[in-house]
């Protein structure tokens, strides 16, 4: 049994409406408690601390075949950063794209505990499982691309709901899954054939079934079986200019199936969809229109997917786009289509200051987390490693907390583009308390991860403590501080044992691997003999061989759901 | 002020030893290079258990001159990244020889291994033997080969020289291998012997001369001219030279020039002026 007395630590809690105040936090047995049994336990002084519960990220690509590729097609990125091997941690390399073991010790590093893998292919659930057991400390998840799955898209166009909700339950049951992703719905499965769909109301060929059916569908699919977190859509046309319009096309098309205040609709990474303008020349930011319609809707939640100006890798499984991004570039890439299911593309990627489109899209970022007002409603994350790898998120933070260092960058990059930015308008500066709902408490509550983002009673104690006094600091002046601080943790609590103290691994622990079990009606489980019928036609593998069994995680953690 | 540095054994396993540079030796004593860490296959060492260090050092990199006597073939990373001074190296040196170097010299009285002068900016390496692989290269994967500085090489160069090369000067006074100039962006290649072919392949600028015989030119370049004469460096090279230009696969820009009188198979060229 292991005790632990957090003492006098400034504490910031949203999710417990606790704002910077000076507390003590007791934990027993990996969970938050009230009291302590017995005088055995070990006390962490935390004055002039800042404690938050362990961060969660909602969106980033740490595991799978994609990034495996990544890897692959990228030595020299490698080559740049070395981590040694030390008595606790095993030796790793990649900057942009890190090996399993060193992702997760970065992020327990930065005070993270919880991170999501946002794109699995379901064919290749069981490699991306087999990274995920690899990645150390951090609990994690993946989400099963859905959105152009043919079984999805036939049973959507027959306009049988419960047919798909059968299907995704049992795909979610099948690969492990968490969420319902959709990326570039319709557009993957016509890049199969060379096309992509031009809006959310051209048809997917050979289907007659547009991206907006796709999304009512699913989005009907997700509050069916009750999922924990809402559908999560990377938009159809992202990263082309004007395609703001397709994102509020998008949030507006499941507006009025809302049931209360419950969002519907988590749109990712909305910097690269938030591009207005006709062309690259005339290359502007639509984050005002955005934010405008985010602010007035409930049902809508989003991520920043925020620019870092640095040499990163772009990997998505939107596959159209990637092939633009490599004609752009001219950069090698990789790029595969997965037989039924989903494609995918890689291309490295450097974003330059000097450039005007990567300047602008590094104020879209910005201008969306300041100008959305709640902060329930936008997450940072740089889409890792798409728009910057995740170890650049102290760095976004400084920026959202001090206009001072907003302005700083500003001044060295692209002219044309700093005059047309919205941001010297912007006078918002992120409290430390917005910024716990931004990096964590608001990503537990969207995930629908009860136990994670928050201090309360029963909470996991997955706990973050950063060496920066908010009674003397002022985060708008001293960013530099906000940034160190937030980059090496002072310690890192995971399931109540301490894993990081003053940024350095002490101890290594096996992370849960999340999934949604969803228990259906009987009503729903017809669909097996037409399912084997549908492996034998289309796919390479055997029905028995496709399911990942539970053993395969190393600690499994179903989330009960109940259809 | 020389620091002289010689093996005190023959070496078996590589030695990882990025710390033989002028900017790590300076302002520091005898005794204090003699602590620096090495890596002997998987062990540790320090400097002075693979080395006999002697002589004086200098305070600044500029101002630091060591000489290597001995075979240091098994030697990796010599001089990486040095910014001055020099290195003079009276045997074999081993691979990474000066990478990522940005000024100083180096000099090789024997052969130099492959990745010499991967990636440097700038000052010389001059190899009086022959060198290996990928000399002036990128490192795999990587798009930034050489950019900037000079290699000079006496006897033959290995395969896929100035892959990926930005800028700067690669001279070989003998043969090279298959690929040269590959993915070639920019700068400057003198073989003054022949090669094994597909020289300039992927190149989209700068410019390589080949004095010697080649087997082929890859299909897709296309002959634009006979020139007199090449000048490379300042210096006029004479020929003549038929002048291709390419990678055309690429929309390249590349200038190849190769030896009329060394390649008499390639004068069918000639009806296609």
């Amino acid at each position: 049994m292991t005790q632990l007395h957090i003492k006098n630590g400034f504490v910031y809690d949203p999710l417990n409406r606790i704002d910077g105040e000076k507390m003590d936090i007791l934990v027993r047995d990996g969970k938050i408690v009230d009291k302590l049994d017995g005088k055995r336990k070990r006390v962490i002084d935390a004055s002039g601390m800042i404690v938050m519960p362990g961060g969660v990220d909602i969106h980033s690509h740490i595991a799978g075949p994609k990034v495996n590729s990544g890897r692959i097609l990228r030595p020299e990125d490698h080559f740049k950063d070395v981590e040694v091997k030390t008595a606790k941690t095993r030796s790793g390399v990649g900057r942009s794209i890190p090996s399993t073991f060193t992702t997760g010790y970065r992020y327990a590093r930065m005070g993270y505990t919880t991170v999501m893998d946002p794109a699995m292919p379901p064919l290749k659930a069981r490699h991306t499982h087999e990274e995920l057991n690899d990645t150390p400390i951090i609990d994690k998840a993946s989400y099963p691309l859905l959105g152009d799955c043919w079984y999805v898209l036939e049973a959507l166009r027959k306009g049988s709901v419960e047919e798909c909700a059968a299907y995704v339950a049992w795909t979610m049951r099948a690969t492990k899954g968490y969420v319902i992703k959709l990326v570039n719905p319709g557009g993957l499965e016509a890049w199969g054939f060379g096309g992509n769909v031009r809006d959310i109301d051209d048809p997917v060929p050979n289907f007659e079934i547009t991206p907006r059916e796709i999304v009512q569908g699913l989005c009907r699919v997700n509050q069916l079986l009750r999922m924990p977190h809402t559908i999560h859509v990377h938009t159809n046309n992202l990263g082309k200019p004007g395609n703001y319009a397709t994102t509020l096309e998008t949030m507006k098309c499941v507006e009025n199936m809302a049931n209360g205040d419950k969002p519907l609709i988590h749109v990712t990474h909305c910097q690269f969809s938030a591009f207005k303008g006709e062309d690259w020349r005339t290359f502007e930011s639509g984050a005002e229109e955005i934010a405008k319609y985010v602010n007035n809707h409930s049902h809508v939640t989003t991520d920043m997917g925020q620019i870092v100006f640095t040499d990163t890798t772009t990997m998505t499984a939107d596959g159209p786009f990637q092939y633009i991004l490599y004609q752009l570039s001219g950069n090698k890439w990789v790029n595969s289509d997965v037989e039924t299911e989903t494609s995918t593309g890689i291309v490295p990627f450097t974003y330059k200051r000097s450039s005007f489109v990567h300047a602008i899209q590094w104020s879209i970022g910005l201008e969306l987390a300041l100008l959305i007002r709640d902060p329930w409603k936008i997450y940072l994350t740089t889409d890792h490693p798409n728009a910057g790898p995740f170890t650049y998120y102290p760095r976004i933070m400084s920026w959202l907390m001090s206009r001072r260092a907003r302005e700083k960058l500003m001044k060295k990059m692209n002219t044309r583009a700093r005059h047309k930015s919205l941001l010297p308008t912007i006078d918002r500066e992120y409290t430390f308390y917005e910024l716990a709902i931004a990096t964590r408490a608001g990503q537990a509550k969207s995930l629908g991860l009860k136990q994670k983002g928050h201090l309360g009673l029963g909470a996991d104690a997955d706990i973050a403590l950063y060496k920066i006094d908010p009674s003397s600091v002022d985060p708008s002046r001293k960013y530099r501080l906000v940034r160190r601080a937030f980059k090496n943790a002072a310690y890192t609590v995971k399931d109540g044992q301490i894993v990081v103290k003053n940024g350095e691994i002490v101890k290594s622990v096996n992370g849960r691997t999340f999934w949604v079990d969803v228990g259906t009606s009987a009503s729903l489980m017809e669909i097996e003999p037409k399912l084997k019928k549908e492996f034998e036609d289309y796919y390479t593998v055997q029905y028995e061989n496709y399911v990942v069994p539970e053993h395969h995680l190393a600690v499994s953690s179903p989330v009960s759901v109940k259809a | 002020m020389t620091l002289t540095l010689r093996p005190k054994l023959a070496f078996k396993v590589p030695i990882e030893a990025e710390c033989i540079t002028p900017d790590a030796f300076a302002g520091k004593t005898v005794k204090e290079i003699g602590a620096m860490k090495v890596w002997e296959g998987n062990r540790q060492r320090s400097l002075d258990e693979l080395f006999y260090v002697e002589g004086e050092g200098g305070a600044k990199p500029e101002e630091v001159d060591i000489r290597i006597i001995g075979d240091v073939h098994k030697v990796r990373r010599i001089g990486v990244g040095m910014s001055g001074g020099e290195i003079k190296i009276e045997g074999d040196a081993g691979v990474h020889l000066g990478e990522e170097m940005t000024g100083g010299r180096i000099v090789v009285a024997g052969s130099a291994d492959s990745w010499t002068g991967s990636m440097m900016r700038g000052g010389v390496i001059e190899v009086k033997g022959d060198a290996g692989d990928y000399v002036g290269a990128s490192y795999r994967g990587s798009t930034k080969g050489m950019r900037g500085g000079v290699i000079l090489i006496h006897g033959n160069a290995g395969n896929e020289l100035g892959c990926f090369m930005r800028k700067g000067l690669i001279k070989v006074g003998g043969d090279a291998g298959q690929f040269v100039g590959m993915h070639m962006r920019d700068g400057t290649i003198l073989v003054q012997g022949g090669c094994e072919g597909r020289a300039g392949a992927e190149m989209t600028g700068g410019k390589i001369a080949i004095c010697g015989s080649v087997p082929s030119v890859l299909p897709t370049f296309t002959v634009d001219s006979v020139k007199a004469k090449v000048k490379i460096d300042g210096e006029e090279v004479a020929g003549p030279f038929y002048l291709f230009v390419g990678d055309q696969t690429e929309n390249g820009d590349g200038k190849l020039y190769v030896s009329k009188a060394a390649n008499p198979h390639l004068k069918f060229y000639e009806t296609y002026l």
